[in-house]
Formats: structure tokens, sequence, C-alpha cells
């Protein structure tokens, strides 16, 4: 606890009356969120604390119990079978075309996974993370937004990128590291960025990119009010169950809140963070309960449901950018069907039976396409071929990235400052020195583009 | 810690003054090395405003105003505020002025969507500032005390620093940055009003560390470092001198080199490295030291850019001295001077004369009634520059 008082009198010095005198104009002390509460006038049923302001007297005394609490309901559109349950709404707000489209693109995430997941076994990639169960949540939020829409993500929403229009190139130039690496090849498999696609590169950290989102929103907001020629913008924020126990989204809810600040916050809750499931991640009703004791209009949907997904997500960014902008967060339901990545064994903490069930019984991928059989645009021969094409194209361009030579070894200077420091540049020409002198222990060297003398 | 006693050529050339006798006005106190530092009198300060003016290149009729340390950053803020609508200022109980008063009226000038109060959350307001950045804002983010920067250490480390090269070949990066944050001893702040934490920052490639001594410093390389610099810039404002650090300013906008030392005085005896606060400590150390030894002339070197740091000028100071003794405030082991030295050894090893001494913190921590034991103090200095010309 600080105790931020202790050296005020320093910073009132004689010198500095100015205090005395800013005391005298209110309006100094005041944020752009502080109201001056009235006095308590007598007989009144509310409280004017200045922490609590529209809160009743009451004589009972009353705990409240989140146990009482119903828990939250979860929003859905469409059922397991892929039977629209919400008829109120067209569930398509979009074509055919489009809706094949993202089936494709979770179909692509679904057999990427596949693909390397055994890439990794075989010792090709050091590393990788699938999402299946998930593809829903990432392709159908990425729907709802704009190709100018910010996006922070965790690392398992492979779909989003996808969505956006990543292509199997550069997600294969990340996974192999290659020349062809936005990242330079600096950052783990699946730690994906683009900035032609607004898609800030993944860090593993987990929640530091919730505060960030908020501070990339209030950003927007800004710049909109400087320009207002700028397109409304809205910065999308994903995070799993288990990073929202981090100090950072604590954080970044409250000071997004405070702010209002045009963010949509997509917890995924999959029921697992690595081997901790949610029963002892957190004791209230979710994440999405939350929200509301940061003043955040919230809402929990079927992740394995891509039309409720896209709805809801489409209604968050609306609401974000209303009047004077506004957090929302998002909690979307769904299990982490798959191994938490390539170094983890999930049957070491679950039962297989669990899992099976939960593949069989309910997948965003499957319910999607049971919708759009029963509208007559899918079939048996529609899957083959486009299950046949797309691991077609993986495969075409995993074996491509995987010949494509490493990043320059400068690279592994550059960018740690806008320019390589002179200190750098010292141990830039020590490293070539030694590589020359000892060519047999790194003889590896060749594999970078443009070999030891990039390090000139 | 101190190198062992040994016949000095040096000595040996020079000749002892007579001691002088102390004046009757400063006979209350026994104190004959360890005296207030006189703001009004220090070499370290521009105390005329033809100093000012010469020591930036000006012509004497360009205006000079007398201004404190949370004067120059108010002015220098003030400045970044105008020139570029991208800069925004942030943090606990800015809006009102900051406690400190560095931010005093900016809110009322600038409004308050572009200098506003945060919650209370040091890792918020750190990470809310990396995504403004990473958007094309300025975020000037403050933390009140650099004892509280620790909550925001992660995003600091891992994601401020490491941003550009995760980003690579995407552009992005969050080079806007700027994180204020007022540190080191003020008399009475113990534990944790009282830190000096750079040397954590310092072993962080991707930050750069700055901390001025002065007014006219601080306007110059808080300004560069909101204006010009597009790498995350770790500001720390020495809080003892944010009232009593007073000197000429440049009244024009200018800005000072993120990445370059400073010689303070020309010396070919020994070199004092410091930064901030412990300069004035040095100078005077130094000034009862060459009124003791007749023709001992020190050199004394500002750091300013504590990472990356001058190393260039550092070593052709040493090199022509020999000597070298280096000052701060935080803690001995993998202190900042531990850094300077070792690099000192690589680069001036033939020239070398006497062991570097470092003058630092002891390995404790600040506790409230210690401070004046713990903390670096004329008497230290002095004896640690004796001895290193003694060797």
């Amino acid at each position: 606890m600080k105790y931020r008082a202790v050296l005020r009198p320093l910073a009132t010095s004689c010198r500095y009356r100015s205090v005395v005198r800013v005391r005298g104009q209110s309006k100094r002390w005041a944020s752009d969120t502080w109201s001056a509460g009235p006095a308590q006038k007598a007989g009144s049923d509310s409280v004017h604390f200045p922490g609590a302001l529209k809160s009743k007297f009451t004589s009972k005394m009353r705990f409240q119990n989140p146990a009482e609490e119903t828990a939250m309901p979860t929003y859905r559109i469409m059922d397991a079978d892929g039977n629209i349950v919400d008829n109120t709404r067209d569930p398509q707000s979009a074509s055919d075309t489009e809706i094949i489209q993202w089936y494709r693109n979770m179909l692509t995430v679904s057999i990427m996974d596949l693909i390397m997941f055994d890439a990794q076994r075989q010792g090709r990639t050091s590393f990788y993370m699938v999402s299946a169960g998930e593809e829903g949540i990432a392709v159908g939020s990425a729907s709802a937004l704009t190709p100018d829409d910010v996006c922070f993500l965790q690392y398992r929403e492979q779909g989003v990128l996808v969505q956006r229009g990543f292509t199997l190139k550069e997600m294969m130039s990340q996974l192999f590291s290659n020349k062809d690496d936005h990242g330079k090849g600096r950052n783990m498999p699946v730690h994906y960025g683009s900035g032609k696609l607004n898609v800030h590169t993944v860090s593993s950290p987990l929640a530091t990119q919730i505060p960030q989102a908020s501070g990339a929103a209030y950003a927007l907001k800004m710049q909109r009010l400087i320009n207002p020629n700028v397109p409304p913008r809205i910065v999308a924020c994903y995070f799993g169950e288990g990073a929202a126990s981090e100090g950072d989204f604590h954080a970044a809810l409250n000071i997004a809140a405070t702010k209002s600040c045009p963010v949509v916050f997509v917890c995924r809750n999959n029921g697992f963070a690595i081997s901790t499931s949610s029963i002892e991640q957190y004791k209230g009703d979710g994440i999405a309960s939350r929200g509301l004791g940061y003043g955040i209009d919230t809402i929990r949907v079927d992740g394995n449901d891509i039309f409720a997904v896209r709805a809801v997500m489409l209604e968050a960014r609306k609401r974000a950018l209303e009047g004077d902008c506004k957090p929302v967060l998002v909690e979307a339901m769904s299990y982490r069907v798959s191994h938490h990545s390539t170094s983890d064994d999930s049957f070491a903490y679950r039962a297989k039976r669990e899992v099976e069930e939960w593949k069989r019984r309910d997948n965003p991928i499957t319910r999607l396409r049971k919708w759009m059989e029963k509208k007559g645009i899918w079939d048996e021969d529609k899957e083959k071929e486009a299950r046949a094409s797309i691991r077609k194209q993986v495969l075409q361009e995993f074996s491509a990235a995987e010949k494509v030579k490493k990043p320059p070894l400068r690279a592994m200077f550059e960018d740690v400052y806008e320019e390589i420091t002179p200190e750098a540049r010292e141990q830039m020409k020590e490293l070539k020195r030694l590589v020359e002198k000892y060519p047999k222990e790194y003889s590896s060297v060749s594999q970078y583009e443009g070999g030891i003398k990039t390090l000139e | 810690m101190f190198a062992c006693r040994r016949s000095s050529t040096l000595l040996r050339t020079l000749k002892p003054a007579a001691r002088q006798l102390r004046h009757a006005s400063q006979a209350s106190s026994t104190a004959e090395l360890n005296k207030p530092i006189d703001f009004k009198k220090t070499a370290i300060l521009h105390q005329s405003q033809s100093s000012a003016r010469s020591a930036f290149g000006l012509s004497q009729d360009a205006p000079v105003d007398w201004v404190n340390l949370h004067g120059a950053i108010n002015g220098s803020l003030h400045h970044a505020l105008k020139t570029d609508e991208n800069v925004l200022l942030f943090g606990e109980d800015v809006a009102f002025g900051g406690v400190f008063r560095c931010s005093k009226g900016l809110s009322d000038e600038f409004g308050t969507s572009r200098v506003f109060n945060t919650p209370l959350s040091e890792q918020g307001i750190v990470g809310f500032a990396i995504g403004c950045a990473a958007e094309g804002m300025k975020p000037i983010a403050e933390i009140q005390f650099a004892d509280y920067v620790y909550p925001a250490f992660d995003q600091l480390v891992n994601e401020a620093a490491k941003f550009r090269y995760r980003e690579g070949g995407t552009g992005g990066h969050c080079g806007g940055l700027v994180v204020r944050m007022p540190c080191g001893s003020v008399g009475h702040g113990a534990l944790y009003h009282s830190q000096s934490p750079e040397s954590l920052f310092t072993h962080i490639p991707g930050l750069r560390v700055v901390m001025p001594r002065s007014p006219s410093q601080a306007k110059g390389l808080l300004t560069a470092s909101i204006l010009n610099s597009r790498d995350p810039v770790i500001f720390m404002e020495p809080k003892v001198l944010y009232r009593a650090a007073e000197e000429f300013v440049p009244r024009d906008p200018y800005t000072l080199p993120l990445d370059k030392a400073e010689v303070l005085k020309t010396g070919k005896d020994l070199t004092v490295v410091s930064y901030g606060q412990p300069l004035y400590l040095c100078s005077a150390a130094i000034e009862a030291l060459e009124r003791e030894i007749k023709g001992l002339s020190i050199e004394l070197v500002d750091l300013r850019a504590i990472y990356p740091w001058d190393r260039a000028t550092i070593m052709g100071s040493v090199n022509k001295t020999g000597r070298a003794v280096v000052v701060h405030e935080s803690m001995y082991n993998a202190g900042v001077g531990a850094e300077v030295a070792a690099s000192i050894q690589e680069g001036a090893f033939l020239r070398l004369e006497a062991p570097v001494a470092r003058v630092t913190g002891w390995s404790t921590h600040p506790g409230l009634v210690f401070e004046k034991f713990n903390i670096p103090d004329i008497t230290r200095i002095y004896d640690a520059m004796k001895r290193t010309l003694e060797f």
C-alpha cells in the first residue's frame, strides 16, 4: 500500500504557492469523470458518498451472495444440430458465399492444426498450438470486424488471421521462421502478426495485450477527435479465461471503462488453462460476471455457434463506437478439444472420454456444416473437395516454406532500437570474427540469407 | 571494495596545499566536507545568463529564464503537447498538476482528453501507454515514484522493450513511449520513496534510460525523448532536485542527444563519472580536493544517458587521466558502476594507474533514519578520489 501523501509538503513548498491558488479554482481539481455530489440532505433515501453515487439506504442487512444469483445466460442462434433457435434475426447477415468462406476458413485452421501438430512431432518445427474447438470464435468474431479495426491476439486465434486474409504462405513462413516471416524468425511458432492486416504480433506473456488494447483503442478514439474524416475503428482484444486471472486483465478493463475506450474484449473460455480447470481458476460466474463490476456492457455467447458469435460481435462493435465510445466484454464459451500445445499431453489431467464426448457432441465446424447442408448449399462431395484442396494447399506451402532460407543474421541485432547501437555493432563484428575463425563450429551460417556478410 | 594503499607516483609530483581555514559562519557544523549543497553557487548549474547562453551556443541576447527542475519539465511537456497533437500525458494525479507540480496547468490548457488521471494501476498505465504508442500516439506515462514501477516491470521489459523487435517486418513499434518517474533519495523517503532502479532497466535491450542533472538538461532531454525518439524512453527525474536545482535555461525549445555523455569539467588526473543528483556531491568533493592539492585537476563527466551509454566519451576521458571513480546512489552490486568499471578495464587497461573505484549506496535498503550514512556523500566521494590518486 503506498503512502502517497508523504512527499506532498515538498511539492507544495513556500516557493510554490500555486497549490493554494489551484484549490480556489475548484475545476482544476476535476478530472473529466469527476462529479461534485451535493451534500446529503436530511431524510434522503440515497447516499451521496462520492464512491457510489446512486446507492440507496437500506435498513435490511443483506450480504449479496454470488451463489444466489442466476448464472449469466449463454446466447445462441443455432443449436448443436444446426437448427435456428433465435428466429428474431436473420442468422446469416451475410451471403451464402461469405458463409461458405467462413466454413472454409475454419476448415483451413483445423486442417493446418493436424498437419502442423504432426510436423512438430516429427521435429520439423519447434512448437505449435492448435485451436480445435475454437475456430468458430475466431472466424465468427473476425467476420464482424472491418479491415481497419485493430486486433490484439493471445495465440489461439489463427482463425482471426485467416479470416482477415493472412495467407497460408505467411503462416508457414512464420511457423518455419524463414526469411519471409514478418517476425524475422525471432518469435516462437504461432506468434503471428501483420501490419497490413492490423494485427499486432502475438507475444507469449499472457494478458499483457489487454491493457495495450485499451490504450490502442484510446488512440483510435483520439485520432478521430483530431481528424473526424478518419473512419470509426475499434480494437478487438482476445484472451483466454486463464489469462483473465492476470492483473493486466483487471487494469485493462478498469482503464478502458474509465477512459471510454472503443475496445471489444473477447474472452475465449474453453475450460482449461493448460492443466488448470476453470473451477481452480475462479469462483465467480465465469469472466462475464466481472464485466458488470467494471461498468462494462457484457454478454456471454455460445462459442460453437458462429452465427451467435458474429451477431454479438457486430452489436458489440456498434456499441463500442456509440456516443463517447465504450468498452464491451464478450465471453465466448467453448471447450479446448486439443492439447494445450505440442509440449502438453492433456490426458495427464483430464479423461480422454470427456474430450471425445465434446468432439462428438458439439463443434463449431460440424454445427455450421449441418446448417449449410440443411440449407442445401453444402454436401458430402463439396466437403471432400474442400478438405482435399485445402490439405493440398497447406502441404504445398509447408514444403515450400521449409526450403526457404532463414532470415539474415543481421536481423538478430536489428530492431532492438530504431538504429543499431554502437555497442551492438561491435558485437556484430565480434560474432563475424568468431564465425570466420571457427567455420566448422558455425557451418549452419550458410542457411541464413546472405551468410556471414550481413553482419558487416 | 577499495584498493589498498600504495605509494603514489602522482602525489609525489603534487604538493598538498596548506589546509584552508573554514569560515566562521560554518563553524556551527563540524562538517568540513559534508556541507549542504549550495545550489546558488554550484558549478553544475548555470548561475548566470551568459553561462546558459554560451553552453547552448546562443547569442548574447537570446532569452533565458530562471527555472527549477519541475518548472523545466513542465515547460518541456507544454512544448511537446503544443507541438504535436499526438502527445498525451497521463498517470496517477497528473490532471491537477501532479504531486510534484510537473504537469501544472496542462490539463486546463490541453483538455482532459490529452492530460488525464488514470486508475491507480502501474501495469495498467504502462500497458495503456504501450497500446497508445503502438497506434502512433506519443504517450507520456507518469509513474508517481520510481519505487512503484515494479508492477509495470513486465510491461516495460517484455512488452515495451521487445515490441519493435518482435514485430520485425510488420513495422510495428511503441517508439513514441516515454515513461517518466521521480527517483532517488529525498532526505526522508525511506524504503518506497527513495529508490533508483535504473540498473534494472539498463539490463534490458530496447529501452533508453535517461536521467537529467539539472533544469536545462531536463528540458532538452525530455523534449528529445518525447518528440524525437523513436525508441521507448525511461525518463528518471531526481526528485530532490525538483525545487532545489534552479538555473538559467534557454526559453526557446531545444533538444539534447539521448546517447551522449557530457564532460562537465575537464581535468587531467582523474575521471569522475556520475549522473543525476550525485553530480552535485562530486562537484563539491572535487572542489575540496583540488583546493587541498595544488595543481590537481579532476574531470567530471555526466553520463546523462545511462543506457545505451556513451562509452566513447568515458574511454576518451579515462585514457587521458588513467584513473576513474564512478558514483551513483543505487546499490553497489550490478549497479551502473559495475558496467562502467568493467568497460573501463576493457577500454583503458594499459592506461589505468589505479583500480576503478565505485562509490554507491551500500548493499541494503533505504532505511528512513539511515539515509545520510547509506548513499554517497561528499566525504565518501572525496575519500575514493583521494585513495584512487594515492594508489
